[in-house]
């Protein structure tokens, strides 16, 4: 009975860990649902801020969210998902270019963000001269995501299965007429999945966005324009005390979007294990 | 036939270029990172810039000993229970829960990971120090602070990534673990985990990697004054919070300074990850 | 002779799928039963009731009753832990666990309490010694047993299955991932075990059955058709179900 009697125990230690993991999530969650409601509001979401975000809205670190989030994936998808064909359809995953790539891609997505912030700072805002600005923030950020999107697209072009190809060739298809007929319709889903968690990570960033795009508060037209993200927004707002009410509220936002991002990640994957 | 072929060609120089981007990048960002930040490690010396206790950038005094031990606090305390409460899910979710619970939970550790960490800094800031402030004292802004707030923020790295080694243990070696008289979790701790080894360090080593780079959320509930904590309590200064803080008005040699700190920290990550893609490349290999 | 195991009705149903519909059999102690048929005749299922190994599978139900030296091994008051230390399994793929020879053998022992390093050391010598496979590893007993090859890891599995001293043995089909030279060692081995063991073995080789075994039993789909001595099993079989089927016409 004494081994059991500690199984037990055991069991419930394990369970209990479930649990704490379930109560801080909700937790989080919960806390800045209940607390950030309030302050939401159409206007919230459509007037500009003024006096530094005390009074206002949010709804031009919105849109320098979406356009710097926009400017990311522009630069970001066609390269990812070029690596990946690169890799998996020409067959250059095993050479040493194959193995180099890899490895940059591992170590690229281990650097933390604050020195991407860094390197965005020194290289795009003052040695290319292009200052704070979307451009050098959806540059910056569009390295950040390759890893993901590369390894994402790779994942999704290797589960396509090996007849289409022999069968598309066999009826004397060329390599890039199959890839753009069969291949990434098939693997569309999984390169989804990986834009959608790379749009996830975009506009949850802060630390490198803060080097490189600014922290205006003025509207940003245009793509040499600085622009304050929502997350900028609301570490400036709750660092500097200016506005709590707010910080809520661009809190809850941002959440809402991360929960949303989430879903559709997990539908577009539920569609890839489908087919 | 033959604008076919040149089509063709062309399709792959393109793609070439696009696998290159990467590879282009991290040569550019090592080197600017280099750049910025190896004159002034070499004018100030490395040992003395990272052993250095005192940090006083515009009166010349480039030692970030106080940073360092900073960082090293938060992370190793956040670590502390985060490393055996993520084992502990990660062990749950492929061992002893029915499939259909760990994959409400793996969909929940998923969403946890998707948090941006400004989102944590705020609720560490409103909801934890304050708690701390109250319950144990101090000013809140504190070392515990941010180890409770790094340590949620990478639970996910650790719970998905030893998962995943757990999961990859052979059925087989549980089956006959278990036909030798071994109970359910005799067999899981001598003979699945040592066979899960390398995947959790694995975990553990990129959750310190992701801890000791976290910037916002450190910044935003520790403090930042830069002296050698004395407990949980005291507020402290980690080596990214610094870069953040000190950026947007440091000029000259102080900006050097911050980049030299970056270098440190890329340095210190990059060692890190080869290590752990070398070694897991090793272990894929004794293990046939 | 002592019945050593006796199983009564045993029914095995994998959620609406019956396996096993009522065996009954006499399993005697210091032989080695062989049990053949067809794969999916359920031969694997009936040896993994002995050790209670099919409550692993989530959906299984397990009637009928299974005596270990006259005592149900599916009544409430057995322990399952102790089930499996006196009736150990050696299975078709060699497992061995990523550590050493030494601490594979060790395994079981440790895991039943006995911490006593000399102790270890001469279980796992005997246990070594009994599986034949001493002399080809005592120079590196604390090498990774992964470096052994396939038909050293099945005497390896057996060792370790040895060193908790089980009084039962069962093999589900034990020498089929292995070559020629190794399965006759193997074989060889069975022949010098049952001295001190009661064995139970299920194989689809025929030729096998006949040189390893003193009783065989013949299964096909879910029911045992025929048991007897081998010689008379294979030489004068009663029912034409298991003429047909060691005279090769199916299966």
């Amino acid at each position: 009975m004494g081994t059991k009697g500690k199984e037990k125990i055991i069991t419930v230690l394990f369970w209990f860990s479930a649990l704490i993991i379930i109560a801080i999530l909700v937790g989080i969650i919960g806390y800045i649902v209940v607390k950030g409601i309030s302050a939401i509001s159409w206007d919230f979401i459509t007037q500009p801020p003024s006096r530094a975000g005390k009074e206002g809205g949010i709804s031009t670190t919105i849109i320098g969210t979406i356009y710097l989030t926009l400017v990311a994936m522009i630069l970001a998808v066609p390269f990812g998902v070029g690596a990946a064909l690169y890799l998996e359809e020409y067959g250059r995953k095993n050479t040493r270019f194959g193995y180099a790539l890899k490895l940059t891609a591992e170590t690229l997505a281990g650097i933390p963000s604050i020195v991407y912030g860094l390197f965005g700072f020194v290289f795009f805002v003052i040695f290319l001269n292009m200052g704070w600005s979307i451009l050098s923030g959806g540059l910056t950020l569009a390295i950040m995501i390759l890893p993901t999107i590369t390894r994402t697209a790779q994942e999704a072009v290797i589960a396509v299965p090996q007849e289409y190809r022999s069968n598309s060739f066999a009826l004397g298809a060329t390599k890039w007429y199959t890839i753009k007929r069969l291949i990434l319709p098939a693997a569309a889903p999984g390169i989804v999945t990986g834009i959608i968690l790379s749009i996830g990570r975009a506009v949850g960033e802060s630390a490198a966005v803060i080097l490189t795009a600014g922290s205006s508060l003025g509207m940003p037209l245009n793509i040499t324009d600085p622009a304050r993200t929502m997350a900028v927004h609301l570490y400036i707002l709750a660092m500097e005390g200016i506005s709590m009410e707010r910080a809520f509220g661009t809190a809850l936002l941002i959440i809402v979007l991360i929960v949303i991002i989430n879903y559709l990640a997990n539908l577009s994957l539920r569609k890839l294990a489908r087919q | 036939m033959k604008r076919n072929k040149i089509n063709e060609r062309l399709v792959e120089i393109l793609l070439r270029v696009s696998a290159s981007a990467s590879v282009l990048a991290i040569i550019i960002i090592t080197f600017f990172i280099f750049y910025k930040g190896i004159p002034l490690l070499a004018k100030v010396g490395i040992i003395d810039f990272l052993f250095n206790l005192n940090w006083n950038p515009t009166k010349g005094s480039f030692g970030i000993g106080a940073m360092v031990i900073g960082s090293l606090a938060v992370t190793l305390s956040s670590l502390i229970w985060s490393v055996p409460l993520g084992i502990m899910t990660a062990i749950l979710m492929a061992e002893i829960a029915p499939p259909k619970f760990s994959g409400i939970l793996s969909r929940l550790v998923e969403l946890l990971a998707g948090i941006p960490s400004v989102v944590y800094g705020f609720f560490g800031l409103i909801v934890i120090v304050p708690m701390i402030r109250n319950y144990l004292g101090g000013v809140g802004l504190s070392v515990l602070a941010g180890a409770i707030v790094l340590g949620i923020m990478i639970l996910p790295t650790i719970i998905n990534i030893s998962r995943d080694a757990i999961n990859a243990v052979p059925e087989e070696y549980k089956v006959n673990s278990l036909a030798l008289g071994a109970t359910h979790y005799q067999s899981i701790s001598r003979v699945i985990l040592p066979a899960a080894r390398s995947g959790i360090i694995t975990a553990i080593v990129l959750g310190l990697g992701r801890a000791i780079g976290e910037t916002m959320a450190v910044l935003m509930v520790t403090g930042n004054s830069a002296v050698i904590p004395d407990s949980l309590l005291s507020p402290v200064r980690t080596m990214t919070s610094n870069i953040v803080l000190e950026m947007g008005y440091a000029a000259g040699d102080h900006q050097a300074a911050l980049f030299a700190t970056g270098t440190v920290l890329f340095v210190f990550i990059v060692i890190l990850n080869l290590a752990v893609s070398i070694s897991m490349k090793a272990g894929t290999e004794d293990g046939n | 002779m002592k019945i050593k195991l006796k199983s009564e009705e045993v029914k095995v149903f994998y959620k609406d799928f019956q396996a096993l519909h009522g065996i009954d059999i006499d399993i005697y102690e210091n032989r080695v039963t062989a049990l053949i048929g067809p794969s999916g005749c359920g031969k694997s299922t009936f040896l993994r009731t002995i050790n209670r190994l099919n409550e692993l599978i989530q959906g299984t139900k397990t009637e009928g009753r299974i005596y270990l030296d006259q005592k149900d091994i599916y009544s409430a008051e057995i322990d399952v832990v102790a089930l499996r230390k006196k009736v150990g399994m050696v299975f078709q793929k060699p497992s061995v666990f990523p550590m050493s020879i030494y601490e594979n053998v060790a395994y079981g022992p440790k895991i039943h309490g006995i911490k006593n390093k000399a102790q270890l050391d001469s279980i796992v010598e005997k246990s070594l010694i009994a599986a034949n496979l001493w002399q080809e590893v005592k120079e590196r007993v604390h090498k990774p047993a992964a470096g052994l090859s396939g038909g050293q890891q099945q005497r390896l599995v057996i060792a370790r299955v040895l060193a908790v001293e089980p009084e039962v043995i069962l093999m589900d089909e034990p020498a089929s991932a292995l070559d020629p030279i190794s399965t006759s060692k193997l074989e060889e081995l069975i022949g010098e075990l049952k001295k001190n063991y009661t064995i139970v073995i299920v194989t689809h080789n025929m030729q096998q059955a006949a040189r390893v075994s003193d009783y065989t039993g013949f299964f096909l789909n879910g029911e045992l058709i025929e048991y007897s001595k081998t010689k008379e099993l294979f030489v004068n079989p009663r029912d034409k179900r298991t003429e047909d089927y060691i005279t090769g016409r199916f299966g």
